[in-house]
């Protein structure tokens, strides 16, 4: 799924927009993962740096937003619990996590994760672990659309004898 | 008034421990598991998540495991709860044209694009109960697959189509500028807006919602519906925090969107066309999705020109009962002691029939003379 | 980014204790409330002024900063961070104006009094000074107060005279002020009058 970057509303550094891309996608791949999935990563990547805690995981609320006729006006239809955690490596990157649900270790993971991508010296070999998640979530989606798709309903018409 | 009583400590505690004691029930029968709920009572554990207004299973079922069941009970659960959470923010609107679908059905057209795909819905069913299921540990038949057609620009809206010939009305625009309202954090006031009669009527009692969109298809109010489309599955929320400054996929929701396409309303200055309702809740909702879209076309009355006549046209009367959490607190509230009004209708009531038999009285002796 | 200063240590503990300190200095107007905080922000945002921030301000209370804050864009940075809040450039938006140099120049006329209906709606200004004292200094007096009260801010913030006067014609609408120094903080809700020598 791609995102579009959107322009930081940040004043200050002007983060390489391929660089957003990349994290969004990750982000994406670690909020559908399981938990047990991104300790995997985490024991693969063996990363040995110091991780402080910049903001302890932290369950919040977001209010869902819809469109009106889906694609009109916007409105809030309801609160979805969603937990965040930032960490910093000692080598300054700083790593954001946002999930739905409430697993803060799950959520911590994600963020050193992210912290990982950015760094030049782990980006490469953290999207490289990503990579069996991502394979393995493709194929759950596809197995979930093949069931989908037995039923969908095929209208034919009779055809009577050889006429 | 309220009296404070004192008093009942102990009586409240031995309530609690009788309440555990009922809740668990027979000790011989394995304990129910969230989990349990969650898997196997999902549509439960939706409508508590609509109507508690908060999206979260773990939370949602284990609110019915504390309530026992009671639905309404285990939505106050959850809206204590989120009460005690922060408020991170708004998410970037919700794009159901790119919904992973599970279910897509039309009245309107029958081969449209995309198909009428069933997914896995009670409709066909026969109703009759399956004593099959009291058994237990029949592991069910695996589902069937089939090549699924993916198509990356998601499966277009029926809505779509009637608005290529320029017959429905468009969608009210985005407009940047005006603030989109939010019952969590203004109290309603009437006239009310689109958008928060939306949010209303999506944490509404789906039984309530249920009713009033029946009672507009019983001839109050004149919307002839149809239901253009209702599309069930799995959306992305983003979200933009303001220390990233771009958005950031949280993860995916189940929702459930009806779109409901009604009779024909042409004015001066507006030719004929197709007007409509819509509704959009967490998870496998249908019936509270097409309920909604029913309402909220009705009480688009007053936007489109039509008299208000029915119930589920009058805006106040709607949306200042849907929430039942509102209702059970001043329905139940009865319970809570008011002894001092109640002897001071006791007196009240004494005095009334001290003064009618005297005036009997009076009334006798007249006739009498 | 990465040299960002950490938030509270016990978030909950501390948001308590700052919020009920805040409370005592608007019950108790001029009197000096104990204020203590862990925080270690980017200068010139002061530990208080930023144990305040994080107590008070979430994303729905836009902040304002003087010039003095905005022209370290770390501050902003923290603040953002921590509290998720919008800094915004008008100051009739603002919910908080956080003056890390009492003596600059101030937007007063500018800011949010609040409306008839919605008194509340007004920006509350949060001065960093660097002493606080009830031994001498203005006579304050006013609900929460019994009798008078000395009062001295040193520095002492350019018009807050000006708007403690004011206030008392514009009642219900009006500013509140709050003043932190190192350890302690003071409060004068828009009630609180001067008792002027003539």
């Amino acid at each position: 799924m791609a995102f579009t970057p959107h322009a930081a509303a940040a004043p200050d550094a002007a983060p390489d927009n391929s660089m957003i891309a990349r994290r969004q996608r990750a982000m994406a791949l670690c909020a559908d993962a399981k938990r047990t999935d991104l300790e995997e990563i985490l024991d693969v990547l063996r990363y040995e740096g110091a991780v402080e805690d910049l903001r302890r995981p932290e369950t919040g609320l977001v209010m869902v937003r819809g469109q009106i006729g889906g694609d009109g006006a916007p409105f809030n239809f309801g609160e979805a619990t969603v937990i965040r955690a930032a960490v910093r490596l000692d080598s300054g990157e700083v790593g954001f996590a946002y999930q739905l649900g409430r697993d803060a270790q799950k959520a911590r993971m994600a963020a050193i994760i992210d912290a990982l991508l950015q760094s030049p010296r782990h980006s490469r070999v953290t999207e490289d672990a990503l990579k069996p998640i991502e394979l393995r979530l493709a194929g759950e989606r596809a197995v979930r659309e093949r069931q989908t798709a037995a039923t969908r309903v095929n209208f034919f018409t009779m055809v009577r004898g050889e006429d | 008034m309220y009296v404070a009583v004192k008093g009942g400590e102990a009586a409240i505690d031995n309530a609690h421990r009788l309440l555990a004691h009922a809740r668990r029930g027979d000790p011989a029968v394995p304990e129910l598991a969230t989990e349990q709920i969650d898997e196997q009572m999902s549509l439960l554990v939706d409508r508590v998540m609509t109507e508690g207004s908060l999206y979260d299973r773990q939370l949602a079922a284990l609110a019915l495991k504390q309530a026992r069941g009671d639905l309404i009970e285990a939505v106050f659960l959850v809206r204590a709860f989120r009460t005690t959470l922060p408020r991170f923010g708004y998410s970037e609107p919700v794009d159901t044209a790119r919904m992973e679908l599970r279910r897509r059905i039309s009245a309107t057209y029958k081969d449209l694009p995309g198909g009428q795909v069933l997914g896995p819905t009670f409709d066909y069913t026969h109703r009759l109960l399956d004593f099959m299921l009291m058994a237990n540990g029949e592991a069910p038949v695996a589902p069937a697959e089939v090549e699924a057609l993916t198509d990356e620009d998601g499966t277009p809206r029926v809505t779509d189509l009637l608005d290529a010939e320029g017959l429905i009305e468009a969608s009210s625009a985005l407009q940047d500028e005006v603030p989109v309202g939010d019952l969590t954090r203004e109290p309603l006031s009437f006239p009310a807006e689109r958008d928060l009669r939306l949010q209303a009527l999506a944490r509404g009692d789906e039984g309530f919602v249920l009713a009033l969109g029946y009672s507009t298809q019983r001839g109050y109010g004149r919307t002839h519906p149809f239901v253009g489309e209702v599309r069930v599955g799995e959306v992305e929320v983003e979200f933009t925090p303001q220390e990233l400054g771009f958005p950031v996929p949280l993860g995916r929701l189940t929702v459930t969107e009806c779109q409901m396409i009604s009779q024909f309303k042409g004015s001066a200055a507006v030719p004929p066309q197709f007007t409509r309702g819509y509704g959009l809740v967490f998870g496998q909702s249908e019936r509270k999705a097409m309920a909604i879209s029913l309402v909220d076309r009705s009480l688009r009355a007053r936007e489109l020109g039509e008299d208000v006549v029915a119930p589920a046209q009058d805006e106040e009367f709607v949306l200042s009962h849907a929430d039942n959490l509102q209702a059970t607190g001043f329905v139940e509230h009865l319970k809570l002691p008011h002894y001092v009004d109640f002897q001071a209708e006791l007196d009240l009531v004494r005095r009334m029939r001290a003064e009618h038999e005297r005036d009997q009285a009076i009334h006798l002796s007249e006739a009498a003379e | 980014m990465s040299a960002l200063a950490l938030g509270f240590a016990d978030q909950v503990t501390s948001a308590q204790q700052i919020f009920g300190a805040v409370m005592n200095a608007f019950a108790c107007p001029g009197s000096l409330q104990p204020l203590r905080s862990d925080l270690d922000p980017p200068r010139p945002l002061s530990p208080e002024l930023a144990a305040i921030a994080l107590a008070l301000v979430d994303h729905e209370a836009p902040i304002w900063i003087d010039a003095r804050l905005a022209a370290e864009p770390a501050v902003a940075e923290f603040l953002r961070f921590h509290t998720g809040a919008t800094i915004v450039s008008r100051p009739e938006e603002a919910a908080f104006a956080l003056v890390a140099d009492p003596e600059g120049p101030l937007p007063v006329e500018r800011f949010a009094l609040g409306t008839a209906e919605y008194p509340d709606r007004s920006t509350t200004l949060v001065f960093a000074v660097s002493d606080l004292s009830e031994a001498e200094g203005w006579r304050l007096t006013g609900p929460g107060i019994p009798g008078s009260r000395n009062f001295l801010a040193s520095p002492w913030p350019r018009g807050l005279a000006d708007i403690v006067r004011a206030n008392r014609t514009l009642f219900p609408r009006g500013l509140d002020v709050l003043l932190a120094a190192p350890d302690c903080v003071v409060g004068l809700p828009r009630t609180t009058r001067l008792v002027e020598e003539i």
